[in-house]
């Protein structure tokens, strides 16, 4: 049997112990970066096969076959997560060696690396599995390790921000696991398409059926807790703010995609669109808080003075974007929201990039510290301006392409006042990111304050690589956007 | 070399300029001679592109698809043409003034200017040789974002604060309002491309046609109606030459040129002919006329006195596209070209005058024809192209324009017309009455003459273009009689 769909969860699984025996900072991270460059590999060897198969890529792990035992099951919407999730580590991990060394303990290091591949095997073990408990045990390993992973920031307020992160996050994994639990005593499997089946096959389910309901109320909150939906977000900016930069880099950009794919798996793939939008007005549930998300996140977003934090907020609002798309309740919708999913992670890595760069010189992003950076650090910057263009949604920019499909599929249904937010959003989005664009470039620098001089190329290249696929995936989408076609089609006709 | 071929090169010289003038920064001749062999260069690519028989008959140039229903793609048609020969000209011309303004005013960033300019001259081009609606917005965003570091040049709290002013309403406006009028364009009507004669469907209702039409006209700030004109004046903090090049001719202009477009080879005349839409938009630039023309009556420093008069031409291009008569659409590809002509010799004049006088307040002006003979007669003959008199281009789309008109017996807006005409003489002749006849008030510190030779030279230049167009307007004329809605 073909062992590719096992190999991105399988390979930083095996590595992450090994961090711990080989302790050594740079053999660690050499073995680290390998690992994830293996990851992505392997990923994009499944693209290729799923491009060119074209159905998705089933593995039954240690043979045993589907209901009985755990399958992985690759398809389109899984290829783009695992393309997301290792190409941002691949890219990160470069990235990583000198932001970690000075961020980070010495003797921690390896813990640091370690901890980093746990959390990736469980992220893509999440978008891999066909299994739902298996899913819960990959977000508990992913969260875990998370927490821990925030709590490693310098500032003492990363512990009290990774406790509070722990304790929302496993309020949402409670739920999560309740909800399970809810349709395992209903249907009496796990299995994803064994799940999707027998709850179609329950006859009570077209008129409401109250575990059913129960069940989605309780995997509902669960998942938009850990994707930060508003106004469940709070543990968010704090999480974001104080994490080592490197980690905030790597979850911002792929831990709340995969939360929103979690969501997505489950209201479509197990609960079926129809039962979902019909029966419990999923659209009505996601609207608002999606909506109230996009204005108010960004209008926080607009009085931070930590830039980090800015950002973080700025993620909240985003997420409301993805969320929105999945409430309209249409392919166009669903599709827009995915390829957002993918652009999005392409700028708030690279924003977040760009954060990490400035705190390796300046030593904290605070706006006072971007004075003068325009002319001290001219690459960084210019990447800031960059990836706020594309997160504005300037045309060139992978942003635009998320903002014309959203926007296409709202006008669609002449739905004006959602078009009306959408593009709320990107204005509220310039005014925060020329916030920082004109102290950069227009404040000078403190004469005390000397020094700060350009990032090292190990940041700048990771850094400009993503700032690269920004403007790249603004100028050809067509294979981001082919996959998120054939995810939401595949998506709302049910697996 | 084929139509293709010629249009990459329109956007690519420019672009490849910006990059040549970087690498050259250390070596200011080198610099200032890479700008004018650009400059040169690009007039040159154009002016074959205009002379190129097949050049409306050739295919789109698609550049990229970045997915199905989303293409850029470039197109030759004949305002876009005509627009590129304006600015592809006076970007020369201004060149060698700029060259003349730096030097004398030992500006700081130089070589940052001139990447900026060149990068906005490209973004300038790509709108006027855009073939469908979102390239045209590509292009309108890339030309916001090269122009805000020449806003802000100076980077002082004035400057930062105009920045603001320019971008915020520049960027709302177009994200805001334009972007969302496209994608409905482009879900009405299927395509987004531009078509002689409009592409939207016969029978859209009233309601949605005056809602999409609002969205165009506001949304493309750059064409600066009331109330989205406050950016205009706000941006004049920049160098006189960013100003007389970009709120002259190139932004202004790309403005109203993206407007006139829209109306020609979207909307189509057949669908806005006596239309409520229509009505409208006639009234909304009718307003902005005299609005502008009273505001600019008010201001004593001569840049924002310049500013408002453009709020106010700008308009006088939009009525007489909103017109859709044969002669006007005549006047309002002909107003462009009078127009930025006029203009940029005025802002040429404000910045000679202060290079060489130091003084930028219109009360401040008496006497100073003497001393500079050549800068107020340039700026008298704008002056008579601004107010439409012969023998200055002014006179000539104006006659056009009041064809229009009176064919349409819109009596109305013969008065808005003739009276803003009047505001206009009240307006340009106080100062050229000043300059010539009144006494000097105090000599000045130091005796000065004319501003240095390349100002000088630009903008005589640009004066007997003005003078050039009254007499020999066919260059437009040819190109405005291949509009639709001009032919038959």
């Amino acid at each position: 049997m073909n062992l590719l769909p096992l190999l991105p969860v399988l390979l930083p699984l095996l590595c992450a112990p090994l961090c711990l025996l080989v302790r050594g900072a740079t053999t660690v991270w050499a073995l680290t970066c390998a690992c994830t460059l293996a990851c992505f590999a392997s990923s994009l060897l499944l693209a290729q096969s799923l491009w060119h198969g074209g159905a998705a890529l089933p593995y039954a792990l240690g043979n045993w076959p589907a209901p009985w035992g755990i399958v992985y099951h690759i398809d389109a919407l899984a290829v783009l997560l695992l393309l997301i999730v290792t190409g941002i580590a691949a890219v990160t991990l470069p990235y990583a060696r000198r932001s970690v060394a000075q961020e980070i303990q010495p003797r921690d290091i390896p813990l640091f690396y370690a901890l980093l591949l746990i959390c990736l095997t469980g992220l893509l073990g999440i978008v891999s599995t066909g299994d739902a408990f298996n899913l819960y045990v990959f977000l508990e390993l992913s969260s875990l390790s998370s927490y821990a992973l925030i709590g490693l920031g310098q500032r003492r307020r990363a512990l009290t921000a990774a406790f509070q992160y722990l304790v929302m996050g496993t309020i949402g994994a409670t739920f999560i696991l309740i909800g399970i639990g809810l349709l395992y005593s209903q249907t009496g499997t796990l299995n994803i398409a064994d799940l999707a089946g027998r709850i179609a096959a329950i006859p009570e389910a077209a008129y409401g059926h109250r575990t059913l309901i129960t069940a989605f109320a309780f995997l509902t909150v669960g998942i938009s807790l850990k994707l930060a939906l508003f106004p469940l977000h709070l543990w968010l900016p704090n999480a974001y703010s104080y994490a080592p930069s490197v980690v905030t880099v790597f979850l911002a950009a792929t831990a709340t995609k995969v939360a929103v794919y979690m969501l997505l798996r489950v209201c479509f793939s197990v609960l079926g669109n129809r039962f979902v939008f019909e029966q419990l007005t999923l659209g009505k549930i996601l609207l608002l808080p999606s909506l109230a998300g996009i204005v108010i996140a960004s209008l926080v977003a607009i009085f931070q003075y930590d830039i980090k934090r800015m950002l973080a907020y700025s993620s909240v609002a985003q997420i409301g974007y993805m969320t929105l798309g999945i409430s309209l309740n249409s392919e166009a919708a669903l599709t827009a929201s995915i390829v957002h999913l993918f652009n999005h992670a392409l700028m708030k890595g690279a924003l977040f990039m760009v954060m990490g760069a400035v705190m390796y010189r300046a030593g904290s992003v605070y706006l006072n510290d971007f004075r003068g950076l325009g002319q001290r650090m001219p690459w960084t910057m210019a990447a800031f301006v960059l990836g706020g263009l594309s997160l504005i949604g300037v045309p060139g920019t992978a942003g635009f392409v998320s903002k014309w499909l959203l926007v296409q599929a709202a006008l669609q249904h002449r739905w004006w006042p959602v078009v009306l937010v959408i593009l709320l959003g990107s204005l509220l989005a310039v005014i925060y990111i020329w916030r920082v664009v004109e102290t950069a470039y227009f404040n000078p620098l403190h004469e005390i304050e000397h020094g700060t001089a350009e990032a090292p190329p190990s940041l700048l290249v990771p850094l400009w690589l993503l700032v690269g696929a920004n403007l790249y995936f603004g100028f050809d989408a067509a294979w981001p956007l082919q996959l998120a076609q054939q995810a939401a089609t595949v998506l709302r006709g049910g697996l | 070399m084929d139509c293709a071929t010629l249009m990459l090169w329109c956007l690519l010289i420019p672009a490849g300029g910006a990059l040549l003038i970087a690498a050259s920064s250390q070596l200011p001749n080198l610099r200032e001679g890479m700008t004018l062999l650009t400059a040169a260069s690009l007039l040159a690519t154009v002016v074959a592109l205009l002379r190129h028989p097949q050049a409306l008959q050739t295919p789109a140039l698609i550049l990229t698809t970045p997915f199905g229903g989303l293409q850029f793609e470039l197109r030759a048609e004949p305002l876009g043409l005509l627009f590129a020969t304006i600015a592809s000209l006076l970007w020369l011309i201004t060149a060698v003034y700029t060259i003349g303004y730096m030097r004398a005013n030992h500006e700081s960033h130089q070589t940052r200017l001139y990447v900026c300019f060149a990068l906005a001259i490209s973004s300038t081009l790509g709108i006027a040789l855009a073939g469908n609606l979102p390239t045209l917005f590509l292009f309108y965003e890339l030309l916001t974002l090269s122009t805000y570091p020449l806003v802000t040049h100076k980077g002082d709290h004035d400057a930062v604060s105009g920045g603001r002013y320019y971008l915020g309403i520049l960027i709302s406006s177009s994200m805001g309002l334009l972007l969302p009028a496209i994608i409905w364009t482009n879900q009405l009507a299927g395509t987004s491309r531009f078509v002689a004669g409009g592409i939207l469907p016969a029978d859209l209702g009233g309601v949605s046609l005056v809602l999409l039409l609002l969205l165009y006209a506001f949304g493309i700030g750059k064409a600066a109606l009331v109330p989205l004109h406050r950016w205009l004046p706000e941006a004049m903090v920049a160098p006189t030459p960013v100003s007389a090049l970009l709120h002259a001719v190139a932004v202004v202009k790309a403005g109203v040129f993206c407007l006139v477009k829209v109306l020609l080879y979207v909307f189509g005349p057949q669908l806005l002919r006596d239309s409520a839409a229509q009505q409208l938009l006639l009234a909304l630039a009718a307003g902005t006329i005299l609005y502008a023309s009273l505001k600019a009556l008010q201001q004593d420093n001569l840049k924002r006195r310049l500013a408002y008069s453009t709020v106010s031409q700008l308009s006088y291009v939009i009525l007489a596209a909103a017109l859709l008569s044969p002669a006007s659409i005549r006047a309002a590809a002909l107003h462009i070209a009078a127009h930025a002509a006029g203009k940029i010799s005025l802002f040429f004049a404000a910045g000679a005058i202060y290079t060489a006088a130091h003084k930028s307040r219109v009360s401040e002006l008496d006497g100073l024809g003497r001393r500079m003979p050549l800068t107020f007669a340039a700026f008298a003959i704008a002056s008579l192209s601004m107010i439409g008199l012969p023998p200055a281009a002014g006179f000539v789309s104006k006659w056009y324009l009041l064809q229009g008109v009176a064919g349409q017996q819109l009596w109305w807006l013969a008065a808005v017309l003739l009276a803003s005409s009047l505001l206009n003489a009240a307006y340009f002749v106080p100062i050229v009455h000043r300059a010539f006849w009144r006494p000097e008030t105090k000599p000045p510190h130091q005796p000065h003459g004319e501003a240095p030779w390349p100002m000088t030279l630009a903008l005589s230049l640009t004066a007997s273009l003005c003078l050039l167009l009254f007499f020999w307007p066919n260059l437009p004329l040819e190109l405005a009689n291949l509009l639709p809605g001009v032919t038959p």
